[in-house]
């Protein structure tokens, strides 16, 4: 386990926004995630991708992003979905109830076509 | 009258045929004037060597025209017949005889009896000069090994009987001397308010004098560590009494160092030896100190540096018979391998068993021991806590964190790596460092408000199945404290602030979690066992695999 500030890259498939995160998710990945939501709303996606096969360590400040992020979504009627999360880091998302509010997936492509379940 | 020469000491002896420890031959020569002669040596470059080893038979000196001078030591010595002795074409002595009773020349029969003669003597002088011979290198070796065991003797007298028995400390020793017997010594120094001084020293030079030197430091610093406190001082005391009497070409490296059995700290100094090793949580660092061996000259000062041997922790202190015992090809044992030893192996008295082992596969069991070996070492128990009157808690490590944002995750990663081996499952591991991780976090941040000079402290403890992480700031009851329950739906509403998620992934990471205070001090205890509780009801999932 190394300490690496987060970076991401917006990737738009099939009508979705796919923001790849790449380090860890903490306090200082605030910026690198304005700037990723930004660009992925830009284009009106249908829905936004968080992919977490590269994310590394994930904090309380993390969740918190995510949940800053959730509630952005929701205020656009937007869909967040998720997939590439470790065990760990889904059970995090189960506990706080995120994974009430936006879908985790297995894969990418369950999580752009939107295949898997949708949240309540 | 007869002379010997040896091989290696070229020297005619006259005497009179008549003294008491020579019987009368019937070739005696008749009385001189003379009744002892002065013994007369053959220089080995002398012509009447190379002669004599090359002569048939007697010699008639005489006659004999040489530039010689033992040649005319025996004219003058009044002898008239030599009949050299050869053993085995070399000349071992020579037979001389002065002129005969009856004033007559010596006829041919008496030459060839005194060759005859000769020719049976000289392998019996031989034997008998090997026996001498034989017999002074005994005496020689005799007189070694009985300086060799009053060197032993020295030694073993100047060594602690004992050791001793400190509750929560192992303190364990091994001393082997070589053949020879080197310089090495110990030594364990009870001193006032139950401090202990512990001592580790090598003198150049082996046997008694070596011994000798050693008897006197030990007692110099025995006296001296009652008197002073600081080590440094002490060594620097030493060193004024040892210089003066020094002999030439020799010294002693000695460390000295003072340990508080009841803190743990530990403060030594160095006279040029080798470098003591202590284990911690993260491995084996060598000790430093600076200074120079004892003995070689006045006026010298001592570096004192202190480290704190906390509960796990061992310390051990070396001679160089450890490190420079070479293998069959002449590799040495080295430092590295010493310093990676005290890293693996548990401390005390197992550490220096396993040393041994080491040593003598590098060795090979039958190789002879080149020099002293001595080893001290000195083990902290792991701290033995109440908890409730159940079993007893060990701590593992303890250390501090700084409290600048990013630092939690130095705290996991290090409990992760004491409390991983201990079998802990992969899910329970993962879920403790989120937990660790979060306590730091909320630590610095609520505790300690990200002060750079107030620490984290992190304690790992274990009893029977569990681990207890202890996380302290110095922010007391703090209400910056997280007290709200966080609630997704209010956050996504705007009712709560979208942080607030620590003390709450916190207590559902872990089997318990307990706040206490206590002044300034505020710590939150994590309690997790190794593997799921049976009454444990919240619901998992499974064993995955993590990343």
């Amino acid at each position: 386990m190394t300490t690496s500030e987060v970076t991401t890259a917006v990737r738009h498939r099939d009508g979705a926004a796919v923001i790849d995160l790449v380090g860890d998710v903490n306090a200082r990945a605030e910026g690198s995630l304005d700037t990723a939501w930004e660009e992925a709303i830009a284009t009106q996606p249908v829905a936004v991708v968080l992919n977490f096969e590269t994310a590394g360590y994930i904090n309380s400040t993390g969740i918190a992003l995510i949940v800053g992020l959730l509630a952005r979504a929701r205020a656009r009627g937007i869909p967040i979905r998720a997939y590439g999360l470790s065990p760990h880091y889904r059970e995090i998302f189960e506990i706080t109830r995120l994974a009430d509010f936006l879908a985790i997936n297995p894969d990418e492509d369950s999580a752009v076509l939107g295949a898997d379940r949708r949240p309540t | 009258m007869t002379s010997l020469t040896g091989s290696f000491r070229r020297r005619l002896l006259g005497r009179s045929a008549e003294t008491r420890h020579e019987p009368r031959a019937r070739t005696e020569p008749v009385d001189t004037p003379h009744e002892e002669v002065a013994p007369v040596d053959i220089a080995p470059n002398d012509p009447l060597l190379a002669f004599m080893q090359s002569a048939s038979g007697a010699v008639d000196v005489e006659s004999l025209e040489l530039d010689s001078p033992a040649l005319a030591a025996l004219k003058a010595a009044g002898v008239k017949l030599a009949v050299p002795l050869v053993s085995q074409g070399e000349l071992i002595g020579v037979l001389n005889l002065g002129p005969r009773r009856s004033e007559q020349e010596y006829s041919s029969d008496d030459r060839k009896l005194l060759d005859n003669l000769a020719a049976q003597a000289a392998p019996a002088l031989r034997v008998g000069q090997l026996v001498r011979q034989q017999q002074a290198e005994a005496r020689t070796r005799e007189r070694f090994e009985q300086e060799l065991e009053v060197a032993r003797l020295i030694q073993q007298n100047f060594l602690p009987k004992r050791l001793p028995e400190l509750d929560g400390w192992q303190v364990a020793a091994y001393y082997r001397p070589a053949r020879e017997v080197g310089g090495d010594f110990y030594d364990v120094i009870p001193l006032p308010h139950g401090r202990l001084g512990f001592v580790v020293g090598d003198v150049t030079d082996k046997g008694v004098p070596a011994a000798l030197v050693m008897a006197a430091t030990r007692s110099v610093l025995r006296a001296s560590a009652q008197r002073l406190v600081d080590p440094g001082v002490v060594l620097e005391r030493v060193n004024e009494h040892l210089c003066p009497d020094m002999p030439a070409k020799m010294f002693v490296t000695c460390l000295y160092g003072v340990l508080d059995p009841t803190t743990g700290h530990f403060r030594f100094a160095n006279a040029g030896h080798d470098l003591p090793y202590v284990k911690t949580a993260d491995g084996s660092v060598e000790l430093r100190a600076r200074g120079m061996p004892l003995g070689l000259m006045t006026g010298m000062a001592y570096e004192e540096k202190e480290t704190v041997l906390a509960p796990g922790d061992s310390l051990l202190l070396h001679s160089d018979g450890v490190v420079e015992a070479h293998d069959p090809n002449g590799e040495m044992f080295g430092f590295p391998r010493l310093k990676d030893a005290v890293a693996r192996y548990p401390g005390g008295g197992e550490l220096i068993d396993r040393v041994l082992t080491d040593l003598r596969e590098h060795t090979g069991a039958d190789a002879e021991q080149e020099d002293d070996i001595t080893m001290v070492t000195l083990a902290r128990s792991s701290a033995a806590y109440e908890t409730n009157g159940s079993a007893p808690t060990h701590q593992l490590v303890e250390f501090s964190v700084p409290s600048a944002e990013g630092n939690e995750r130095l705290a996991l990663e290090r409990v992760s790596a004491i409390v991983g081996p201990l079998g802990m499952d992969q899910p329970r591991l993962k879920r403790l460092e989120t937990a660790v991780g979060e306590a730091t976090m909320n630590a610095m941040e609520h505790g300690n408000g990200y002060r750079s000079d107030q620490p984290v402290m992190v304690r790992v403890l274990t009893e029977a199945d569990m681990v207890r992480v202890q996380i302290t700031d110095l922010g007391g009851v703090s209400p910056e404290r997280e007290t709200e329950v966080p609630d997704i739906e209010a956050k996504l509403a705007g009712l709560q602030r979208p942080r607030g998620w620590g003390l709450f992934l916190i207590k559902n990471m872990v089997d318990e979690a307990h706040e206490t205070s206590e002044g300034a001090e505020h710590t939150l205890e994590l309690v997790m066992h190794l593997a799921e509780p049976a009454t444990d009801e919240r619901t998992r999932g499974g064993n995955h695999d993590d990343k």
